[in-house]
Parts: C-alpha cells; structure tokens; sequence
C-alpha cells in the first residue's frame, strides 16, 4: 500500500499530531469506521474512545474524547476536545476517575438527576477509554 | 519652596512606585507569553472549526435550527468579556466604552438590553446599570474550556427561551502587542460561515455521519464554545501586553518626576547653602567691624 493519508488530529490546546499514516480506525458516531488512503470526502461526528491508526508496522493508539473529523483528499482531520497518547495518561487518574463516575452514576440513578447523570456518564466514558489506551489495548 | 526632608522622602516614594510599575511590567511580560502562546495554540483549531462549518452550512437552511433562527430583534444581550484585574491602562475602559455606545445606539432603537458580564472589571463597572442578568468573575486567571461552555450553554439556553433574540460578543481583540481594541461579533443567532471559495469545492459530494442536521446540532453548541473561549484567550492576552505597555509607561513616568524633584532637592540643598556662606560672611563681617 503505497498510498498514504494525512492524518491531523487539533484540539483546543494545539495541534497534537500530523503525520501519514496507512490506516486510521476511529470511533465515530454509528460505532468504529475505518479510513483508507483515498477515502471519499466524510464528515463524521466522534465520541469518547479510542482512535488507532498504523504507520508501516507500527500501530498506535489515542484517548480522544469528543467531537468530529472531516475527511478530503486524502487528508483526515480530528478536531476533538482532547486527544491524548498512551504514555501521557495518568493511570492513577484514570482509575479514580472511574470510581467517582461510578459513584455518582449510582447515586444519579436514585436521584433521576439528568444533567449530573449524562456528565457522569460522559466522564465514564472517558476514564474507561483512558484506561483503555494505557494498557495499550 | 518645598523644606530638603520633603523632597527627599518624595523621591524616595517615587523611586519605590517605579520599582513596582516595572517589576508588573515583567510579570505582564512573562504572562503574556503563556497567553500568547495559548492563544495561537487555539488558532488551528478555530480555523479549522470554521472550514468544517462553512463546509457544512452550505447545503443547510437557517431557520431548520433553533440556534441559527433569526427572530424580530427586541432585547440584545451583549457578552462582555473584560479582565478581572486592573492596572491595565484603558483596555477595560474601551470595552466598556464600546459596550456604552452599543446600548445607547440599541436603546435609541427601542431595543431592550440586558448584559452579561464576563471578568470582573467590566462586572464591577457595569453592574451599576442595573442591565447585567449574570456575571461571571475569577474565571480570566486560567482559561479552562469547561468555563467558556457553561458561559455559551447558559447564553444559548436564555436565547432558545427568548429572553434574547440577539447576542453580541464584546470583547477586546488582540492586535498585537502594541494594540488591542475593542471588538464586537455577533454570537447568536449563528450566522451561517460565508464560504470560501476553495472549502466548498466538492462540498455537495460529503458523506455526511450520521446526517448533516445531526452534526449540525452537535457543531452549533461546540461553536458557541469556541467562539466564547476565543474571546477569553484574545482577552486574556491583550490585558497582559495593555498592562506591559502602560507598566512601561508608570515606569518612565517615574523615572521623569525623579529627575525633576532631583533637580529640585540639589537646587533647594544649593540655596541651602549659599545661604549658610552669606551667613557666615555676613557674622564675619560684623566680627571684623
């Protein structure tokens, strides 16, 4: 596969990563979808998960947390709240975090307290994909 | 004349302001780099944002969102973005300035105008009015996108229930480090992004996921984030190099009255004494009789 992508991925703090890439998989809003070299003009929503992509034969995995992508010729960029890689994410955080979220989602569920419940959620969801980057999975 | 203690202690207390003024102006300096440098950070991400929304409002009609719908205009809310501290020159003034000028020119429409304040400075100053619905204050000293999105929720959420049918985003635009001047965009209803002409080439063949109205009501939100948290950082780096340059002038100042009350003590301490010699001169003289 000679064809290669541009991959650009811009948050509100900078830009975290550019770079060409062979494949990009990310978590887009109807679940992952996979982008090529020469993938037709998209414009995607993103959720909280984990975003790989390959480059020869290395594979490398992100935490981003929401927001959208725009592919076009050949050129695949996120614009994501935050993107983070492996080794920047504080493990420890991460796994309390998730006690918290957890926590509070127990309590939203008695309380039917709807905004606490989808920030709780939301916040869920980014520790566990943390997590999940961390370990490198 | 001014007794020789008088001017000394002046000078003395003069020297001490200058001493501050610059010490604030290095601080101001320091700061405006983090901010500075903030804010180009952000700069990608906005143009970015803007291509991605030009991209996608082309094929959208505006009154298919509540966010972009534009009503008969009868209350204009005006966000106004200041610093929360002082000693700045007249950057803060200005914004207020403008925010005055706009609410006479509303007013003298038969227009309402309520006001939300961000900083503290336009807070305190405003607040006397009577016309401000909400102040945000200490959120200016470290710029968190979560503030900026509580700002842009609460003002979106008093638009859809109609307690505005305009808002306008005051603030104070980062020029350069020389210049900063006061700005004013319109924040809602959201305009749809005039196309550039190359953005657009293909833009009807987008696949869009899941359908554009959907991003739509995902972008307009994120972009009323973008556009409040882009004022804070213009702001939060203007007020640091407002503050170097009228730092830098405190500190001339200073040094200017030093000079002067200087000249002054030498020439008092000569007539000092000359008056002491013709003293002598004149008890000589007497002796000598």
């Amino acid at each position: 596969m000679a064809e290669k992508l541009k991959l650009e991925i811009v948050t509100p703090k900078g830009a975290v990563l550019s770079d060409e890439v062979d494949i990009v998989t990310a978590p887009g809003f109807g679940g992952e979808f996979g982008v090529l070299a020469n993938h037709a003009p998209m414009l995607s929503t993103i959720k909280i998960g984990t975003l790989s992509y390959r480059k020869g034969d290395r594979q490398e995995l992100l935490m981003v947390s929401g927001g959208f992508c725009e592919v076009s010729n050949n050129k695949l960029t996120f614009l994501v709240e935050s993107a983070e890689r492996g080794g920047d994410i504080d493990v420890d955080r991460a796994l309390k975090a998730k006690e918290r979220a957890e926590k509070r989602l127990a309590q939203a569920q008695s309380q039917a307290e709807n905004i606490n419940r989808t920030r709780a959620e939301a916040a869920l969801q980014r520790a566990l994909a943390r997590l999940k980057v961390a370990k490198g999975q | 004349m001014a007794s020789l203690k008088e001017v000394k202690v002046k000078i003395g207390a003069v020297k001490k302001t200058a001493q501050i003024t610059k010490a604030m102006n290095m601080v101001a300096a320091a700061k405006l780099r983090g901010a500075q440098t903030k804010m180009e950070n952000f700069r990608p991400y906005t143009e970015k944002f803007n291509a991605a929304m030009g991209n996608l409002s082309g094929n959208m009609e505006a009154g298919q969102f509540p966010l972009m719908e534009a009503r008969e205009v009868k209350t204009v809310e005006l966000v106004v973005v200041t610093s929360d501290r002082g000693l700045c020159g007249s950057f803060n003034a200005n914004i207020i300035k403008l925010t005055e000028r706009l609410t006479r020119q509303y007013e003298a429409a038969g227009k309402k105008v309520s006001l939300v304040c961000v900083g503290k400075k336009g807070n305190s100053i405003l607040r006397k009015t009577g016309k401000v619905r909400k102040g945000y204050t200490d959120i200016m000293g470290n710029f968190q996108m979560f503030n900026a999105r509580a700002i842009a929720q609460e003002v979106a959420a008093n638009f859809l229930a109609g307690g505005a049918d305009e808002v306008r985003l005051v603030y104070g635009k980062f020029k350069s480090v020389a210049s900063q001047v006061p700005a004013e965009e319109v924040l809602l209803p959201v305009q749809p992004a005039e196309q550039s002409a190359g953005a657009h080439a293909g833009g009807a063949d987008y696949i869009y996921e899941p359908t554009p109205a959907d991003i739509m009501e995902v972008l307009l939100p994120l972009y009323l984030n973008v556009m409040v948290y882009h004022a804070m950082l213009e702001v939060g780096a203007s007020e640091h190099a407002a503050r170097m340059t009228a730092m830098d002038n405190a500190t001339k100042a200073c040094k200017d009255i030093i000079h002067n009350l200087t000249l002054l003590y030498n020439k008092a301490r000569q007539a000092g004494i000359t008056n002491d010699l013709m003293d002598i001169v004149g008890g000589a003289e007497a002796l000598r009789g």
